[in-house]
């Protein structure tokens, strides 16, 4: 239905994610999108930060770069400054992001600047096994949480709401058609944006809590998902364990680079 | 064909800005610290006026993060800091060793550990600057000793940085970034600047870490149309990792060869009445400035004694110590912390001359009279 | 010939590539007219003529080795 090839790095296939990993749905989704907006490969430089999603950067035939753990954001910043012509897509994972790299992301929200970020969020850390992450639900187990996480979980989305995100959306790999019209969308609005793709890990999360095959995962997806629409006309008790899908925020606000460009267009004109 | 030149007083920050953006320093990512931020507030003013960026990030990490983005992005780039900051750029600063991203560290030591002597002098980050981040790795430090040497420094800094494909750090101390000195700023289109060499390949055939003679490998820039991977992972010619201990060894070993062999052109000494001196000072930074004094003040007094004052500290000066076996018979190594360089200063005589260190880490610089009492005879 | 275009019968073609398959049996049981079976831990075409060309196995397919394509209609490629 679609040739992804010429997106790919095809001599380092197979992807190194597990069986049924969510993270390779996320991937086919990103590059269709990519290919929707006509993009040239030449002016994308994906950036990812360490985990198993951040593994993406290896397979695709973008500019690419593959940092340290949390700090993805911190190379984008610096590319999209010193490049702006450059489309700056990010992809990190849950603990990647809210965890050591918490104040990177809410700070890259806060600036507004245009990137935009692929969140995978697979409620764990997924490469060293399985321990607990700031989004991993309370009550859920993890190899650092045997008894249950004990703590509250993050809302990835909110944070980037709440730090001046323009554009902010929450999709699932179940709706795989809409997750790729979201990071279109995300791609194509100026500003920091964001998607947070709920991704199934089978192995470090699923296995652990009892949530079936990669299968019952993804159709699990669809039962604890409602639409920004229907949400709307739910009441707080039946949204109870709800996750919301959908755009959060688009909204139009001075962008970082251009503001910054503003500044040197001044000395400009008057020098 | 006159060279314009321009007197300025400046201070070693200042210096240090001003040496950046005459190498062509396009791009500047930092957090404030004392005694370090008189960088940043002259880059803050001058960079969008010439068309750079100047950005202050949410900590030392990012900011480490950001050169290195932007450098790879194609911009000269740099940061500056003081101790605690400095401990929070490591690991970035090993993954620009590992990924051979050109960029430049300053770090204007003040006295640790912890948040220790915010606006005090020290030279105590002198083994971190070596090796601070975890994993062996190549790295270039330099450390000059007056404000008009921090000017020359940071374009070297820039200069080895590009043509050696690695991290380079500038170590100053809180007295030469504060100290005012008259400055001769020479024309910018005078001075030596190099830049990263470029590959000669098609986008096809490019290998971004390339086996080449020198050790460097070409380096282009992002959105360029060759589209190549960078990681800090162990990776190949072709920078994807890879298992093979094979490819590892000869990427990691290549990395300390190419600083290797070049080390004596990186490596400068600046020796000062050395020629026939029996004593001799191994001083950098600003105790170099006190040991200066003290030679003076001792070959008044008839005292055969010289300094060898370090310009660059790593690759450390070994040979150029070892030069003067025989002739020099004792050493005395003045430092502000507690005998780093000494030690390496030990290893190179391995034994054939003994060493004095001189050490303090209260805030207070080591004075003149103090190395001056030290001299023996 | 316009009007022949739009009566066109879809006439899929299914391609497993088996060294990428890691046989998480996604497009087996996401497909809603059961086309797909796992046959030594990969996945394979058992029922050809039920296929309509919906897309979904390869739309999910995480590892990229599940390809429909409607013979009668050229693939969008990428770029
Ligand atoms: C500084 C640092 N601390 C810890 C690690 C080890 N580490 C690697 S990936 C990871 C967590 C990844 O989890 P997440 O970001 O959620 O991504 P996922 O693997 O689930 O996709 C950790 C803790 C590291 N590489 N670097
Ligand atoms: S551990 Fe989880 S997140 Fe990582 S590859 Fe396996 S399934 Fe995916
Ligand atoms: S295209 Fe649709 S009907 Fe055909 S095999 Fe795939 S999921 Fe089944
Ligand atoms: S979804 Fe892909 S990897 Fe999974 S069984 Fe089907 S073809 Fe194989």
């Amino acid at each position: 239905m679609f040739n992804y090839e010429s997106y790919l790095r095809l001599d380092k296939f197979p992807l190194i994610w597990c069986s049924g990993c969510g993270d390779g749905i996320v991937l086919k989704s990103m590059i269709r999108a990519i290919d929707k907006l006509g993009l040239s490969k030449d002016d994308v430089c994906m950036v990812s930060g360490i985990g198993c999603s951040s593994r993406l950067t290896g397979y695709v035939d973008f500019n690419t770069l593959h940092t340290t753990h949390g700090r993805a954001l911190t190379f984008a910043t610096g590319i999209k400054m010193a490049k702006p012509r450059l489309h700056v897509i990010v992809v990190t994972g849950d603990g990647d992001a809210t965890a050591i790299g918490g104040n990177h992301y809410i700070h890259a929200a806060r600036r507004n600047i245009d990137i935009t970020v692929i969140l995978f969020n697979n409620f764990i850390y997924g490469m060293t096994g399985g321990q607990v992450s700031p989004c991993t639900p309370k009550g859920k187990r993890a190899s650092t949480a045997p008894y249950g996480n004990f703590e509250n979980a993050f809302n990835i989305s909110g944070l980037a709401q709440a730090a001046g995100a323009s554009f902010v959306a929450r999709a699932t790999v179940y709706n795989a058609v809409q997750l790729e019209k979201l990071i279109q969308r995300a791609i194509e609005r100026k500003g920091f944006s964001l998607v947070e793709v709920l991704s199934p890990c089978p192995t470090a999360y699923g296995r652990r809590n009892r949530e079936g095959t990669p299968v019952d995962m993804i159709l699990q997806q669809k039962e604890t998902t409602v639409s920004v629409a229907a949400a709307e006309k739910m009441s707080a008790e039946e949204l109870e364990g709800k996750i919301i899908t959908g755009v959060l925020t688009d909204v139009e606000r001075p962008e970082c680079r251009e503001e910054y460009q503003k500044l040197i267009d001044s000395f400009r004109k008057e020098g | 064909m006159a060279e314009e030149k321009k007197i300025k007083v400046l201070t070693g920050n200042e210096a240090c800005a001003e040496g950046a953006l005459a190498a062509g320093m396009r791009f500047y990512a930092g957090y404030p610290i004392t005694p370090s931020s008189e960088v940043a507030e002259v880059l803050a003013e001058e960079l969008p006026r010439l068309g750079g960026v100047f950005i202050q990030m949410e900590d030392e990490i990012a900011s480490m993060g950001a050169i290195i983005g932007a450098s790879l992005a194609g911009t000269k780039a740099m940061t500056a800091t003081s101790g605690p900051g400095f401990s929070l750029m490591q690991e970035n600063i090993g993954f620009a060793a590992m990924a051979e991203v050109p960029c430049v560290v300053v770090n204007v030591m003040r006295g640790g550990p912890s948040t220790g002597l915010p606006t005090l002098p020290a030279q105590a980050d002198v083994m971190q600057a070596r090796w601070g981040t975890h994993g062996d790795h190549a790295i270039i430090v330099l450390a000059p000793f007056s404000v008009a040497e921090t000017f020359d420094l940071t374009v070297r800094a820039f200069n080895l940085s590009e043509q050696y494909r690695t991290p380079v750090i500038l170590l100053l101390d809180e007295i030469i970034g504060h100290v005012n000195e008259r400055v001769t700023i020479v024309d910018p289109g005078s001075l030596e600047i190099f830049n990263r060499i470029v590959p000669s390949d098609p986008p096809d055939q490019y290998k971004p870490y390339r086996h080449t003679e020198s050790g460097v490998p070409p380096m282009i820039a992002y959105g360029e149309g060759y589209r190549f991977h960078v990681t800090g992972l162990a990776h190949d010619e072709t920078g994807f990792p890879t298992n093979s201990a094979a490819e590892i060894g000869r990427m990691l070993e290549r990395h300390h060869r190419k600083v290797e062999q070049a080390r004596d052109h990186i490596v400068q000494v600046d020796p000062f009445m050395m020629e026939d001196a029996e004593i001799g000072i191994v001083a950098y930074g600003s105790t170099a400035r006190s040991a200066r004094h003290a030679v003076r003040l001792a070959r008044e007094t008839g005292k055969r004694v010289g300094l060898l004052r370090l310009k660059t500290l790593w690759p450390f000066a070994d040979e150029e110590i070892r030069s003067y076996i025989g002739q020099v018979k004792s050493w005395i190594v003045p430092e502000m912390n507690l005998g780093q360089m000494a030690h390496e200063v030990e290893w190179a005589l391995a034994g054939s001359a003994p060493v004095t260190r001189l050490n303090k880490v209260n805030g207070d610089p080591i004075s003149p009279p103090e190395i001056y009492q030290i001299i023996p005879g | 010939m316009a009007e022949e275009t739009l009566r066109r019968k879809r006439e899929a073609e299914i391609t497993i590539n088996t060294a990428w398959c890691k046989g998480c049996v996604i497009c087996v049981e996401l497909c809603p007219e059961q086309v797909l079976v796992m046959e030594r831990g990969k996945a394979k075409v058992a029922h050809l003529d039920k296929c309509t060309v919906c897309g979904l196995c390869e739309l999910r397919c995480p590892d990229f080795a599940i390809v429909v394509v409607d013979k009668n209609k050229s693939p969008k490629t990428g770029e």
